[in-house]
């Protein structure tokens, strides 16, 4: 390789400076940019703002995703449950505190002001009246502190995810099988929140999201916006974290447990813990996207978290381009935003003279046969077509079918 | 329409002259006319025997039309009938003979009023015609309708009919039933502890119903233990009811002053509002209880309000009074047999169920059985997970609908719906290897995806052609109805259906795996596809031959859970995330591995359903995370291959 040994010696480029990140970033901020200046001119409407915020909280649950699956190699069917359980716990407080905020005045109508028990109590009968009781379930513990709830929304994904992947890794459980076991894991979840009696609104889930305590009075353009804006925060902050932990000799580790964890581990790794650790922290920073999601969905049910979506979830990152997290940030954008149009009936009709297709019907067959096609021709994804145009600049040493091959391993080799 | 015939035939016998010795409904109703108008306990009873003692067929529907008032007598010339409809003060009236109609004035008949007496003697008599009705059915519904409501009057013409009756089934049911009425109405202790005794021997719900009600109890209080009562248990505060609770008791017997309650000490407050202040505390402090109860202790020693009661007022109460639960029964002798039969009744009952549950785990593994045997085979001989596998099943069920469309007899229909199945599925199946996963077969976690996408299309292309409703699969009329042993133990035929079709099915696999040639090469490509395919077996083709095997069971699964589901679209994707569970579970690669699988999640569904029987999502969840638990120690499945032919 005369390119590189003609190189001197040097660390390992921080990820930060890798240009993809930055293009990615560049590419957020304008973006963000844009949307805000068209919002504010009335170019678009605040339904879209929110599917565009919304996208962003996916892009960052498809990152994560890829983190886990495309460089630990991890394939995880349970990755939406975290995103839902974030979700639930902030809708928590945002319901509660609403709900407060309605019941509040109204007792104080009463001749005598009302006890901090009674304003409670209130409040238990009006969330949970449609599911028949008026008690706050011991898991609404934390509902009237927003500090509390904030830190669950890290806390119960994170805290989850270390407990069932460390009784999977342990056991070491893999490939096929794992993906089964968080599959299992996110329908028990699932069933779970569908009881009436789980204590978070049974199928009714929480709703009213949208509305955020203590703002009542600014129109939800705005609000549409400040969430548009958190997001693409989030999502660029968690772009920043993953792209740092992939880097250096974390990412080699894990990228070598992707690709023979058997090896790894023969080296004096301790894979379990790798493992766990993208296995947790995607599953947090999935949390926090499922956090930001669902305000800007305004609902969040336990049908949210059925394995469907997590499997869609693997879907755009396959799509966009496994082992590259703009790849996973593209495909989700892409397949997310494709699919509200071919749904919401944005897509033309085709007339083929003895049957019509209608998008609303066809569109997942379109997207299953395409996922297929996508899988057996191209591997690596719509990021793929990055290399096509560097082809020439970073040599194909193996010739495998990884998808991410060559990256900076040559480096690291040498380090 | 019986009664059409018999006035028909009646009509026919008037006619013959030689009929008419037979006598009729009226004549007797006319040689006892003064006691049918204006009847009396004592002198029904002599209408009755002789009503009995003719036999007529329409003696029955007599009585029930007197019993319900119906019957009316014409001043004219005596006769009665039944009264028919009224209208411009004319009445029909109806011959009880004939059945011929005639419209009369409306004040030339009489209504014949029976009191509550007279109708609970005709009930009586009636259920006794009825009970020994020559027609069996007529028999059985007259002991259904005693069942539903028991009477003591019913003990008498029961007993009566036993000795006569000819059907030995019935003639059980009914000593059954009699004994349920002694036990319950008996006239001495010994008769009603002699009937409970007999109870013991079955299970049905309305014996323990009958057992249950005698020892019903009331639960009571009082300063000090009655001699009067039958005791069923002393309850101590506490323990047996809470303190609230029987304090509770205390007030509402008046034995002890009420609590205030937060809304009685809030009401008490409101009403004490005085210039915004209550006993002198504005009222805008009063926000919280500490502050609520200080200004009603207040209140209650300017002796406006009644003071509150001290937890000491509370203990002293207690412990002044018993809590008893006395049984209505007041005999102790008989509420000690009911307890004992019901004990042993009980243990019986437990049995039976423990059997139904049985029944029902084995039908639920069968189920899961044949959904996920195609799973096995592909995923033990490939190593490929099928996610479409659910929608195979789905293919087998709409082929099953679509085959009824056009055959409409039911069992035909099934005979041709079941190898066109396993065809149709099969097919695809095959249609799905080459095309996809062939190219896929060293990437398992990419096959995964690629037939989830195949999987979704699938779904959606089942919904664009049938629609979203559920579609029915009908079963054959041989197929309907349960094989009952006993009252709580039973089991649908198309359950024992789908059993021996997962026998057969397990059979066969057997068969083919370890008695034919294919079977030697499956078996030689699971275990090392390289040293196969140089011993001349072409792993291509055993793939194939696979894979079509186990998408069409897959196809037949499909068919027989169509028969006892519905069949959408979705239902495939129902089963897929339990076909795999039983997969795991059971150990990848190995009939026998799947068929353990399958037993264990169909055992633990039910067992766990049978814990919580309101709550089938909550068995699911608790399941799964059994199963978890379950990976953590035999992560290779309760069949696991060892040696070589575990591969990695």
């Amino acid at each position: 390789m005369a390119v590189s040994e003609s190189l001197p010696l040097r660390p390992t480029p921080r990820p930060a400076t890798a240009p993809s990140t930055w293009v990615f970033l560049g590419a957020l901020a304008v973006f963000t940019l844009v949307v805000t200046v068209m919002a504010s001119q009335g170019m678009i409407s605040t339904a879209f703002v929110k599917t565009l915020g919304k996208t962003l909280c996916l892009m960052l649950a498809a990152v994560a995703m890829d983190v886990v699956w495309g460089y630990t190699g991890i394939l995880s069917l349970g990755h939406m449950a975290f995103f839902g359980l974030g979700g639930y716990m902030i809708g928590m407080w945002l319901m509660y505190a609403r709900t407060e905020n309605i019941v509040a005045p109204a007792l104080a109508q009463q001749p005598l002001p009302p006890t901090q028990d009674e304003i409670r109590d209130a409040i238990g009968s009006q969330i949970f009246g449609v599911v028949g009781s008026s008690d706050f379930p011991l898991v609404w513990m934390f509902s009237h502190s927003l500090v509390a709830q904030l830190a669950l929304v890290v806390l119960v994904p994170g805290l989850l995810a270390l407990v069932f992947g460390w009784l999977a890794f342990r056991s070491r459980v893999t490939g096929v099988y794992l993906s089964i076991l968080t599959q299992a894991m996110t329908l028990a979840l699932a069933l779970y929140l569908f009881q009436n009696d789980s204590g978070l609104r049974g199928n009714n889930g929480l709703s009213g999201l949208q509305n955020i305590p203590g703002y009542e009075q600014v129109p939800q353009a705005t609000i549409s916006l400040w969430f548009l804006w958190a997001s693409a925060l989030a999502l660029a902050l968690g772009y920043l974290l993953f792209a740092w932990v992939v880097s250096g000799k974390m990412g080699s580790v894990l990228r070598a447990v992707r690709d023979d964890e058997a090896r790894v581990r023969f080296l004096g790794y301790h894979v379990e813990g790798f493992k766990l650790f993208a296995f947790t922290l995607t599953a947090v920073v999935t949390g926090i996207a499922g956090a930001l999601y669902y305000p800007q969905a305004g609902i969040i049910n336990p049908a949210e978290i059925a394995p469907i979506a997590s499997i869609y979830l693997a879907v755009w990152v396959a799509i966009g381009g496994r082992g590259r997290l703009y790849g996973a940030a593209i495909g989700a954008a892409l397949v997310s935003l494709l699919s509200s149009w071919f749904t919401g009936g944005g897509a033309p009709d085709i007339n083929l003279g003895v049957y019509t297709v209608q998008w609303t019907d066809w569109w997942l067959v379109l997207l299953g046969l395409s996922f297929v096609c996508v899988t057996l021709f191209a591997p690596k994804g719509i990021g793929g077509l990055v290399d096509l145009v560097q082809a020439r600049r970073v040599p194909d040493r193996q010739g495998d079918y990884g998808p991410d091959k060559g990256a900076k391993r040559q480096e690291e080799g040498r380090e | 329409m019986r009664r059409l015939f018999l006035a028909l035939a009646l009509a026919l016998c008037l006619f013959a002259p030689t009929a008419v010795v037979a006598q009729d409904l009226q004549s007797i109703l006319q040689t006892h006319a003064d006691e049918v108008a204006d009847p009396g306990r004592r002198s029904v009873g002599v209408v009755i025997d002789d009503l009995l003692a003719a036999g007529l067929p329409n003696a029955p529907d007599f009585l029930a039309a007197w019993q319900d008032r119906d019957i009316v007598r014409d001043t004219a010339d005596g006769r009665f009938y039944r009264a028919g409809r009224t209208s411009d003060g004319q009445i029909t009236l109806i011959d009880l003979d004939t059945g011929a109609g005639a419209m009369v004035p409306e004040d030339r008949v009489e209504e014949v009023r029976p009191n509550g007496g007279v109708r609970r003697v005709l009930g009586g008599a009636l259920v006794r015609f009825r009970l020994s009705d020559p027609a069996p059915e007529v028999r059985r519904e007259a002991l259904t309708s005693i069942a539903r409501r028991p009477d003591a009057d019913q003990i008498e013409p029961l007993t009566q009919s036993i000795p006569d009756e000819p059907v030995a089934a019935i003639r059980a049911e009914k000593d059954r039933l009699r004994n349920i009425l002694i036990a319950r109405f008996g006239e001495t202790t010994e008769a009603r502890v002699e009937a409970i005794e007999g109870l013991g021997g079955t299970v049905s719900s309305d014996a323990r119903a009958a057992l249950s009600q005698i020892l019903e109890t009331e639960e009571r209080v009082a300063a000090t233990l009655p001699d009067d009562v039958n005791v069923a248990r002393i309850l101590t505060p506490g323990e047996d009811i809470s303190r609230v609770e029987a304090y509770g008791r205390l007030v509402d017997e008046g034995l002890a002053p009420a609590r205030v309650s937060d809304a009685a000490l809030r009401d008490a407050l409101i009403a004490a509002i005085e210039d915004g202040t209550v006993a002198g505390v504005p009222v805008e402090t009063l926000d919280t209880d500490a502050a609520r109860r200080d200004a009603y202790v207040t209140l209650a020693e300017a002796g406006e309000v009644p003071p509150f009661v001290t937890e000491e007022e509370v203990d002293a109460a207690l412990t002044d009074h018993v809590f008893f639960a006395a049984y209505d029964e007041d005999d102790p002798a008989i509420t000690d047999a009911a307890r004992e039969t019901l004990e042993a009744v009980d243990l019986r009952v437990g049995a039976a169920q423990t059997a139904d549950l049985a029944l029902d785990a084995l039908s639920l593994a069968s189920i899961y059985f044949l959904a996920a045997i195609g799973l096995a085979i592909t995923f033990g001989v490939m190593g490929v997970i099928n996610m479409a596998h659910g929608e195979f099943i789905m293919m087998g069920a709409y082929t099953g609908y679509v085959v009824q469309q056009f055959v409409p007899d039911y069992t035909l229909s099934l005979v041709i719906a079941l190898p066109l199945a396993f065809l149709v599925a099969g097919a695809a199946g095959i249609a799905m290897e080459r095309l996809v996963i062939r190219h896929l077969y060293h990437r398992p976690l990419e096959t995964l995806l690629a037939t989830f996408g195949i999987s979704i299309a699938l779904q959606q292309l089942a919904k664009n052609i049938f629609g979203t409703q559920a579609r029915p699969l009908t079963a054959p009329g041989w197929l309907d109805g349960q094989w009952v042993l006993n009252e709580l133990v039973g089991i649908s035929y198309i359950r024992i259906a789908i059993f021996v079709l997962a026998a057969l099915f397990l059979g066969l696999l057997l068969f083919i795996l370890n008695r034919t040639r294919l079977g030697l090469e499956v078996r030689a490509v699971t275990q090392n596809p390289g040293m196969a395919a140089s011993m001349g077996i072409d792993p291509d083709r055993i793939n194939m031959a696979t894979f079509g095997i186990g998408s069409g069971i897959a196809g037949i699964a499909g068919v027989a859970i169509g028969l006892y589901a519905q069949v959408t679209s979705e239902m495939g994707a129902n089963y897929i995330v339990q076909s795999f569970m039983t997969v795991v579970v059971g150990g990848v690669g190995n009939v026998w591995g799947t068929l353990a699988g399958a037993g264990l999640i169909g055992v633990l569904q039910k067992l766990i359903e049978s814990l919580n029987p309101s709550n089938t999502l909550a068995a699911q969840t608790y399941m799964i995370l059994f199963i978890i638990v379950f990976i953590q120690f035999r992560p290779r499945g309760i069949v696991a291959l060892r040696g070589r032919a575990a591969g990695d």
